[in-house]
């Protein structure tokens, strides 16, 4: 209830976790320039890595330990697989003790053309909690550009490995970082016609995979809530096909709404108030949403069509969906309320499955078209549409929350085998596939948690 | 938990001859034979002819439980109606049965639009059913979307056993 008054739904700063302690800024140390003259434009396509040195961070007794290399690895690891920075082999480092309390040595930085240089520490305390301490040094400008100082508990030093990438990440590119994010999905086990799929969370990097159901019930299309610890997915628990709202924390479920028909295609509204979804009645699948606290169901689209996939616009004044009222799925966008609807795409094939942009300047969709299925994005007008991937299926894209990284799944040609799930940059370049333990598919990205 | 009791003497009884048979009919007619069986039946496992009249089995193999659609086409094709009226048949002829229509895609669709593709399939199929008139309140929907695929496969073919609208038995109300 404590984010129902927020006034804006701003995508980048909803969850505070309470296991998360506050960061501090490294009093003494903090750059006073907010000019970086060492800035990465991410805009473009296929950029050279930035060049950036992360010796391991050193523990508490000042030396490198297990604790301080994990969480230097999975920064230098989220860092790489955005494929904007390349870490700098260690072993060409001249400074092989880097103190991360002093002054580092610009030139012995230069000379291997570390454009950036982070350090840092993990300390036990006393009461049980870690310490995290990073500094970002300009190496070329000779200056400190971000450092900060957590504490947590132990287990969260992931999370604390997150955080440090997304700082250097938001000071280096001046964007956002995506890292301190989860991603939940569906996991597939079993041969493909009896195949059973569970809910699973995981950090946005594959790590630390949980299970949110036991398999018994087929589920599908779990959506995050932007303001909660929550999800919404469509599950045959009860024999008929319903949406359902899941907290993560509590594991407690219930469905939503009392529809007469089977409900399916949720999403949040952005400012997590709301289910916009559909409902099937006979041939015809019609739009609506559900207030989660009042429960009142507002119809929002009334046409004899199958109306689906609806996603809200980030300001929530629009609604993008998609629709065979014309024949063949296109989309189509409304306002957040309903009303007329404008068909936006005009390409050759059918669209389905659109999710507005984080950013709110873009739409990415699903394509079928010359019996391919490509993941692509356009502008909200329809124009500007460009293909980010293609091949034999490609379904479901779902936004980082900076609106620069895509996940989706792909489903390669040939009997038994399954769905895997990719992440694609907004450029078209950087496509690569995040493990998982199973077969994967209908990812969702979470906003970031910090 | 069907009333399978009533059932079993007819059942055997039913192949043997022509006077027994006639005795059969006018039994089924009078007794309902609203019998699924508790026995499981396997379609491929043995021909119709084995099939008890009234069984589920006799429902699958002797009229066909399932009609198949076009790509992305929920319209019901000839031979898919031709089906239907041999189902509506049978069913008029054993009310006692209620019945749920699964509708399903083919994978070659995006998985909420599939959801809908099937249920708008199973409800061509229902629709016909009503039509041909069989009481709405013995059946029900439901759809699988591109979740159930009978068949595993990658080929034009093979994808067309997929898109398809499944009457199944519940068995007998009341």
């Amino acid at each position: 209830m404590r984010h129902l008054n927020r006034a804006t739904s701003h995508w980048f700063s909803m969850l505070r976790n309470a296991t998360l302690l506050l960061a501090i800024v490294l009093a003494g140390f903090v750059s006073t320039s907010a000019s970086a003259q060492l800035q990465l434009d991410i805009t473009r396509g296929n950029i050279q890595a930035l060049p950036i040195a992360i010796p391991s961070f050193v523990g508490s007794t000042g030396q490198v330990d297990q604790l301080s290399q994990n969480v230097t690895r999975v920064i230098i690891n989220d860092l790489e697989r955005s494929a904007l920075f390349r870490a700098i082999d260690p072993a060409t480092y001249i400074d092989q003790n880097a103190n991360p309390d002093a002054m580092p040595r610009f030139p012995d930085w230069r000379v291997l053309n570390a454009q950036a240089l982070a350090v840092g520490r993990i300390v036990q305390e006393a009461d049980g909690r870690i310490r995290a301490e990073f500094r970002l040094w300009d190496v070329f400008g000779g200056k400190q550009i971000a450092g900060q100082r957590f504490f947590t508990q132990p287990d969260n030093w992931r999370r604390v490995a997150h955080i440090i990438a997304d700082a250097i990440y938001e000071r280096l590119t001046g964007e956002k970082g995506y890292f301190d994010t989860r991603v939940v999905f569906v996991d597939e086990t079993g041969p493909k016609d009896n195949r059973t799929k569970r809910l699973a969370i995981m950090d946005q990097d594959g790590a630390s995979v949980q299970y949110l159901t036991s398999g018994g019930d087929l589920v599908l299309t779990p959506r995050f809530s932007p303001s909660r610890q929550e999800i919404t997915y469509m599950s045959y628990a009860t024999g008929k096909p319903q949406v359902f709202l899941l907290n993560i924390d509590t594991g407690q479920r219930e469905v939503v709404g009392n529809f007469p028909g089977m409900t399916f295609a949720p999403r949040f509204s952005p400012d997590g108030q709301r289910v916009v979804m559909s409902l099937q009645q006979d041939g015809n699948a019609n739009i609506y949403t559900m207030d989660l606290r009042s429960k009142r169901t507002t119809r929002l689209t009334n046409s004899p069509s199958i109306d689906t996939s609806p996603s809200f616009s980030p300001d929530g004044s629009r609604i993008v969906f998609e629709s065979d009222r014309g024949g063949s799925q296109q989309l189509y966008v409304m306002g957040g309320n309903g009303g007329e609807a404008t068909r936006i795409s005009f390409g050759e094939g059918s669209y389905s499955t659109p999710v507005w942009s984080p950013r709110g300047d873009l739409i990415a969709f699903t394509k079928r078209s010359q019996g391919q299925f490509l993941i692509g994005v356009m502008r909200t007008d329809g124009s500007g549409e460009r293909t980010l991937t293609s091949g034999f299926h490609n379904e479901g894209p779902t936004w980082a929350p900076n609106g620069r990284v895509l996940m989706f799944f792909r489903e390669p040609q040939g009997g038994n085998s399954g769905p895997q799930l990719w992440s694609i940059d907004l450029t078209g370049y950087n496509e690569r596939q995040v493990t998982t333990p199973n077969f994967a598919s209908d990812p969702a990205w979470s906003p970031l948690l910090n | 938990m069907f009333a399978q009791q009533v059932l079993r003497p007819l059942t055997r009884i039913f192949p043997v001859g022509g006077a027994v048979k006639i005795l059969a009919v006018l039994l089924l007619g009078l007794a309902v034979a609203g019998c699924a069986g508790g026995d499981k039946y396997d379609v491929n496992a043995s021909g119709g002819a084995n099939a008890k009249p009234g069984s589920a089995q006799d429902f699958a193999v002797n009229v066909g439980d399932r009609v198949f659609f076009e790509t992305d086409s929920t319209d019901l094709t000839a031979r898919a109606k031709s089906t239907l009226d041999l189902q509506a048949q049978w069913l008029a002829r054993y009310p006692n049965y209620n019945f749920v229509i699964e509708g399903h895609a083919d994978e070659r669709g995006t998985r909420e639009y599939n959801i809908a593709l099937g249920a708008r399939r199973a409800s061509a199929a229902r629709a016909y059913l009503i039509a041909r008139g069989i009481n709405a309140g013995r059946m029900s929907t439901i759809s699988y979307g591109k979740e159930r695929p009978v068949a595993v496969c990658n080929d034009i073919s093979c994808w067309s056993q997929n898109r398809r609208a499944v009457t199944t038995l519940k068995g007998a109300s009341g």
